[in-house]
């Protein structure tokens, strides 16, 4: 099915893209509180994307539905986990990144 | 299969490769840290796409589980291991010292 191909294939550039984001942002953002951000979000997004565009492809519904229980796995993961570390890294007292004023 | 699979592993292969450079410089335990949970979540993306290029569907299976583990690595290090001592002044890896 050609459109289904179209489809699994623009969803899996899309997630490429979004995995490149994310290694752009934890590369560039100026302190740790920020580059949770680029984990945390662009990251899963991207792994979604990608998912989503497998379980397009998929033989049977099971190994689909598989493919998809990853993804809510990852959020709650990367929800929690970036939470944790933030609050760890706020008590330990690091200073949030700020504009330096010109 | 659409042929797009292995060339997108390889590209999110060579994101993880210029996410090293992160782990490597730091500044706090933590950014070596985000390092290491992207290997989670992009590992588990590279799996999913390698068990569609011909690695079979138990490859979905490895990434369930490395997605697993990275999220229990990433609690268990900000609970237990970050500690005080490894704490670095600052947010800021630009900052004057």
């Amino acid at each position: 099915m050609p459109l289904l191909d179209l489809l699994s294939g623009s969803l899996l550039l899309c997630g490429a893209f979004f995995f490149f984001a994310g290694t752009i942002g934890l590369l560039r953002f100026p302190d740790v509180y920020t580059r949770l951000h680029a984990l945390a979000k662009a990251d899963n997004l991207g792994l979604g994307c990608i998912l989503a565009g497998l379980a397009l492809q998929a033989d049977s519904m099971a190994l689909a539905l598989k493919l998809l229980a990853i993804w809510p796995l990852a959020l709650i993961a990367s929800a929690a986990v970036g939470y944790t570390i933030a609050r760890r890294a706020d008590r330990l007292g690091i200073v949030p990144w700020e504009k330096p004023k010109p | 299969m659409t042929g797009l699979e292995l060339p997108i592993a390889l590209f999110l292969l060579v994101n993880l490769a210029a996410a090293l450079w992160r782990a490597a410089r730091g500044p706090t335990p933590a950014d070596r840290m985000l390092a290491a949970l992207l290997f989670g979540s992009t590992g588990a993306g590279i799996l999913a796409l390698l068990a569609f290029a011909g690695g079979g569907p138990a490859l979905v299976d490895v990434a369930l589980t490395l997605a697993l583990l990275a999220a229990i690595t990433g609690i268990a290090f900000a609970q237990r291991s970050w500690q005080r001592h490894g704490a670095h002044e600052g947010g800021d890896d630009n900052a004057a010292p």
